[in-house]
């Protein structure tokens, strides 16, 4: 239990946080909100690392093979693709 | 604590700061590029700090999976069309909510061996059930989504029967086998049969979705992606995943519920109502509009917008199946060299995301003070000389002003186009739009209806246009 209330406390407060920002994003940027915050949630990425990092068993090899490339398809790609398409917004000149 | 443990969940929490002063820059399209920059900094911030870890003994799988994963990212990033945005979208999520899945059952199978953490606690196990039988849901869902944007699987909804009592029953099994993986944590099998389930789950809840609500759909699967992220930082105990989980949660949520209000409904409408599958027959149609209709020619439209000071042009999916956006451009830029001034109508639900039709159009160079919300274009129809939609059909249908509940589209927020001085729809046919519902705006009196493809109609309206 030590751990699950810090763990919460911080979940909740990133909620209100996340609210906060993202409510203030314009329509106009809504499809790059969308696929930039999807490249957050690669975070995944982090969590697989450690997990295929270890090398226990070949069965957890072969999971931690697929999870992390999966992961750094959604965090390279997902980047890529928001800046690609930030690239293309601009003002009259 | 040991000191560098203690450095390392400093780092993450720079990396956390990092997201969420990325994602404040999302706030303003001047600031945008920068905050994706500096979000992308936290994640390899956040990365090199992982990859310091006392437990990584083997870098061989991971550098295996930095390659392969980095390609296929690098190539769906850079050799998809812009139209195909919500589809990429769609892949993205599906990995990432997968990656938590799979993740979350290594790491579980690694501490039933008894290695990698101390004990097997209850917030371990419950969050390992939670990020999988999220991420699964995330996976699959996303997969189907990915199938309906892409034409693979029928855009419609198919309506499966019973299926309300199918996907209660198979969310059942998914507790029932997350909760004998709480209670007894000594085999992997409930694991992976919850992941299963719950991938069987995703594909039904989302194969009965319209193409036309996709734009919740994906809002919704980004959520889940989210969580099944938080999850996982739940089950390392690790801040940086918890707070980037839950901020794209907040995301998802927050556009999933702004794309219900645009659409006045319900989430639970927008997921079980299968809105879409009741399309009017040609024979229906074909009464309210019989005789009424008024077709025009290119060369009649461009007498009419010659004449005109203030154009706004409502675009909807067609559009975007068109590939119609440069062809657009051009005319824009016709019109405004003769003093006509143009702004674009951008409804919240047009095409297949949120935000759709402003990539699209900003894509084909079109100044991103010109596309105008909802909200902000409504007050000027009154003062338009002519509105031409292209490939929108259900938002500017003024049957959504109806409040009859059997009108799948009442109470929606429209374009209210109808109000300015003269309306051309430029339309392949007189199909109803996805609701399935005929549009009185076709023949309404200040309406023509200009027949053919987005692209060629917009093209030989400049050409027009150049002639006269």
């Amino acid at each position: 239990m030590e751990t699950f209330v810090p763990a919460l406390t911080i979940f909740i407060l990133a909620l209100f946080v996340g609210f906060e920002v993202i409510t203030k994003v314009p329509p106009l940027l809504h499809t790059p909100l969308m696929s930039g915050a999807n490249a957050i949630s690669g975070i995944t990425l982090v969590g697989t690392l450690i997990t295929s990092g270890a090398r226990l068993t070949t069965a957890t090899e072969i999971l931690g093979f697929l999870a992390v490339a999966m992961a750094t398809a959604n965090v390279v790609g997902g980047f890529l693709v928001t800046h690609r398409m930030l690239g293309m917004f601009r003002r009259k000149d | 604590m040991p000191k560098e443990e203690a450095f390392a969940k400093l780092l993450y929490l720079a990396a956390a700061v990092l997201f969420i002063i990325g994602l404040k820059g999302l706030t303003h399209p001047r600031t945008a590029v920068r905050g994706n920059i500096i979000a992308a900094l936290g994640m390899l911030l956040a990365i090199v700090v992982t990859l310091m870890d006392q437990r990584i003994v083997s870098f061989q799988i991971i550098v295996a999976g930095f390659v392969v994963g980095g390609l296929v990212g690098v190539i769906m990033a850079y050799r998809s069309s812009m139209t195909a945005i919500p589809q990429v979208v769609a892949v993205f999520n599906g990995f990432g909510g997968g990656a938590s899945a799979i993740a979350v059952g290594a790491a579980y199978m690694e501490a039933l061996k008894g290695e990698w953490i101390e004990e097997i606690t209850i917030q371990f196990t419950s969050s390992v059930a939670m990020a999988g039988l999220i991420g699964a849901v995330a996976l699959t869902g996303s997969a189907i989504a990915f199938g309906k944007l892409q034409r693979l699987i029928k855009e419609r909804p198919v309506l499966i029967p019973g299926r309300h009592v199918i996907n209660v029953t198979l969310l059942l099994i998914c507790l029932g086998l997350g909760t004998w993986l709480v209670v007894d944590p000594t085999g992997s099998f409930p694991f992976w049969a919850m992941v299963g389930v719950a991938s069987l789950l995703g594909i039904m809840l989302v194969i009965p979705i319209g193409g036309a609500d996709m734009p919740v759909v994906i809002s919704l699967l980004n959520a889940y992606s989210g969580l099944a992220a938080a999850g996982h930082g739940w089950v390392l105990n690790n801040s940086v995943l918890i707070i980037a989980g839950s901020l794209v949660g907040a995301a998802g949520f927050f556009l999933t519920a702004l794309m219900c209000r645009a659409m006045n409904r319900s989430l639970a409408n927008v997921i079980f109502a299968g809105v879409g599958t009741v399309v009017a027959t040609e024979t229906e149609t074909e009464d309210i509009y019989a005789g009424r209709v008024k077709s025009a020619s290119p060369e009649e439209v461009a007498m009419l917008l010659s004449d005109a000071r203030r154009v706004v042009i409502a675009p909807g999916y067609g559009m975007a199946v068109a590939q119609a956006q440069y062809a657009i451009q051009d005319l824009m830029l016709l019109l405004e060299s003769r003093g006509i001034e143009v702004d674009f109508a951008i409804h919240p639900v047009a095409g297949r995301m949120p935000g759709h039709m402003n990539v699209l159009l900003a894509e084909a160079n079109i100044p991103y003070d010109k596309l105008i919300e909802l909200e902000r274009i409504n007050p000027t129809f009154r003062q338009t000389d002519v509105v031409l939609v292209f490939g929108a059909n259900d938002v500017v249908n003024p049957m959504a002003r109806d409040s009859d509940p059997s009108i799948p589209i009442a109470g929606m927020p429209i374009l209210n186009v109808d109000e300015a001085h003269s309306v051309v729809i430029v339309k392949r046919s007189l199909s109803p739009g996805f609701a399935g519902i005929a549009n009185p705006l076709f023949v309404a009196d200040n309406s023509l209806m200009l027949f053919g493809d987005a692209k060629e109609m917009a093209m030989d309206l400049t050409t027009a246009l150049k002639e006269t």
